[in-house]
């Protein structure tokens, strides 16, 4: 099988869907000839033209409720925010309106949009540029959350997320998207609120997001030459979220760590820690739980700062060995 | 017809008495409404347009049925303007399945979404950027509707305003936004929220056209907005059309109206819309004395039908609460 980057597969994912489905079209801000902030819709105006390639003002306010309003009379929008940070500036169009209007509404009416955005750190942008607000959205009933954290997984999703008659909020991991993984050209459908355990192992359960997941495998590698079989788990969708794969693997391990970037006070690690404190798996754990995040501080400009904002490969080997009492 | 009375194409003679009828039936259902308010009968809040009833019927009058609006947190006249069953909306506000939104929305979300009426909003302002999405998609499907988007004098002064009339014009969309300037936004009078004297001029600054017309003149304002109307069907962009009004009641269901004297609610009484329409359809010809009261008591029947509609309709059940939250 062909190799893409997660940015060809996210590209591949919405012209595939382009081709086939007249009502999808992207709308954001220098996605034309410019090809977005980080080159996702490059060579799209070209062969879809400007009208199905839209580029708009600087006006995140307006291009999310457009999206909302076009998605609510038929059409299939996808909304490019080119850094997840400016949610801030949409926040009130995917809450107030895109979530609520389908139950508000008596269950009249659907809001079939996606808005992808990169997120996260590690990219020098600093505190404005840098964020990983995910659990913010997660918070929102009526909205769903994805978080691809391979090549793979970014172009199932995506098209999971496209046929959704909901509105999806599709955040891409800056540092995802040049990591690279096997990709079918055809079209495939990963379903929202499936977990994918990437790898397997019986000794602890890590929990992780986004550009943790690949951290948490280099990590589960470090802790196999120790003897310490480590069980990834990538949720891939916050909401809807399949707890019931987490409770399994942890009723097998008998302990959890849970990492992401986002920071970690409020973040949506504590929800998958509470989850599994109320679940059955509760009796099976031989350790407290381990959340890692990201520190209650903007993302500093100074990379050796910026580096240590966020959990590293370390700090979840520690983790791990911390619930195996091997420190 | 005389010669005096100049009525839009779309409008016929016979028609008037209909539109007269919608005038009295949004009167009346307000006052129904602001009745069961001061009872307690309903609870949460509601938004009087009571005074207002011109720009609602009058603008609405030139529309097709395929054309679409959106509305305000004042939306109960544009609800019926668009065709909404008052038995639908007063069973809403009394919190039945039968109603608009299943009980769900009350007052300040009413939609109905097959005739077009895309919903009240409880957020100010947050139609603008919903009706340009609307109008977006009558362009790109090629389906020729046109979307009307009410606001209110305080919603010109969000963000939204700025952006999606600037996003509809660069874009040429089929949308016209109806300003409702009823003198106050909540208790702040507009006279000392903006620094100029009308709000259609701030159309100059993303090149449409704005006009300033009498909101209690029915007739003023469906030609006004006929043309608006006419020149966003033929793909010309959007207009703004400012309905100089006054909001008779307070702004919610809790306004002592210390803000403005009672002078100056008496002085505008003397204008009252319905009154007004019913001069010029006496003056006419087209209705006689004895025919502008049977209207009203034809209206006030059916809002007591309403009542009685709603009264009898059944309470939702817990079973519900969780429905519909996702399509």
């Amino acid at each position: 099988m062909r190799e893409l980057t997660y940015l060809e597969a996210v590209r591949e994912a919405m012209s595939q869907e382009m081709r086939t489905n007249e009502d999808v079209f992207i709308l954001g801000e220098d996605i034309g000839v410019y090809g977005g902030a980080f080159g996702v819709t490059r060579g799209m105006i070209e062969e879809f033209g400007p009208e199905r390639i839209r580029n708009t003002p600087i006006s995140e306010a307006a291009i999310s409720g457009t999206a909302v309003g076009a998605a609510l009379t038929g059409m299939r929008p996808i909304l490019e925010l080119q850094f997840s940070d400016f949610m801030t500036i949409a926040m009130d169009n995917m809450v107030n309106q895109a979530a609520k209007i389908r139950y508000m509404y008596g269950g009249k009416g659907k809001v079939p949009m996606v808005l992808r955005t990169p997120a996260g750190s590690g990219t020098g942008a600093a505190a404005q540029h840098s964020q990983s607000l995910e659990a913010w959205m997660a918070h929102i009933p009526g909205l769903k959350v994805v978080q691809p954290s391979t090549a793979y997984d970014a172009k199932g999703l995506l098209k999971a997320a496209m046929d959704d008659d909901n509105p999806v909020i599709f955040y891409e991991h800056k540092l995802c998207y040049r990591t690279t993984s096997d990709v079918p050209e055809e079209v495939y459908s990963i379903p929202l609120g499936k977990a994918d355990i990437k790898k397997q192992g019986t000794d602890v359960t890590i929990v992780a997001t986004a550009i943790m997941v690949h951290k948490s495998l280099e990590a589960a590698e470090e802790l196999e030459k120790q003897g310490i079989h480590a069980e990834v788990i990538d949720p891939r969708t916050l909401v809807p979220l399949d707890i019931e794969t987490i409770v399994q693997s942890v009723k097998k391990t008998g302990r959890l760590v849970v990492v992401h970037e986002a920071v970690k006070r409020g973040g949506f690690g504590g929800e998958i820690a509470s989850l599994i404190a109320e679940s059955e798996a509760f009796d099976y754990l031989d350790a407290p739980i381990k959340r890692l995040g990201g520190k209650a501080v903007p993302i500093p400009y100074n990379p050796e700062l910026e580096k240590a904002t966020i959990p590293g490969v370390s700090d979840i080997i520690e983790a791990a060995k911390e619930t195996l009492n091997r420190l | 017809m005389t010669q005096k009375l100049k009525l839009p194409p779309q409008v016929k003679e016979t028609e008037l008495k209909d539109l007269y009828k919608q005038m009295w039936l949004i009167r009346l259902f307000e006052e129904k409404v602001d009745e069961f308010f001061a009872k307690g009968m309903i609870h949460g809040t509601t938004h009087l347009s009571v005074g207002q009833e011109a720009s609602a019927v009058g603008s609405i009058a030139v529309l097709e049925s395929k054309d679409k609006i959106t509305s305000t947190h004042r939306g109960h006249g544009h609800c019926i303007a668009k065709g909404a069953t008052v038995n639908g909306m007063m069973a809403e506000l009394f919190g039945r399945t039968t109603g608009y939104c299943k009980g769900k929305g009350g007052s300040m979300h009413i939609a109905d979404v097959d005739k077009g009426n895309l919903g009240a909003n409880g957020i100010v302002g947050g139609g603008f950027a919903i009706a340009t999405g609307a109008a977006l998609t009558s362009q790109m499907k090629k389906e020729g509707y046109v979307v009307l988007c009410f606001f209110g004098d305080g919603a010109s002064n969000e963000g939204s305003f700025h952006e999606a009339i600037n996003l509809a014009s660069i874009w040429k969309l089929p949308v016209v936004f109806i300003c409702e300037n009823n003198q106050y936004g909540m208790s702040g009078p507009i006279r000392e929220m903006i620094n100029i004297p009308d709000i259609a001029t701030r159309g100059a600054s993303y090149g449409i056209p704005g006009k300033v017309v009498d909101g209690n003149d029915v007739f003023e304002v469906m030609n006004s907005v006929n043309e608006a109307v006419d020149r966003a069907r033929n793909g010309e962009g959007p207009s703004i059309v400012e309905a100089k009004t006054y909001r008779s009641k307070g702004h919610s269901k809790s306004d002592a109206k210390k803000y403005r004297t009672r002078d100056e609610e008496k002085e505008w009484l003397l204008r009252d819309p319905i009154k007004l329409m019913a001069g010029v359809l006496i003056e006419e010809g087209i209705l006689t004395q004895q025919e502008v009261e049977q209207i009203k008591e034809e209206a006030k029947k059916e809002i007591e039908e309403s009542v009685e509609f709603a009264k009898n309709s059944p309470e939702p059940t817990l079973d519900d609460l969780m429905e519909d939250i996702y399509a």
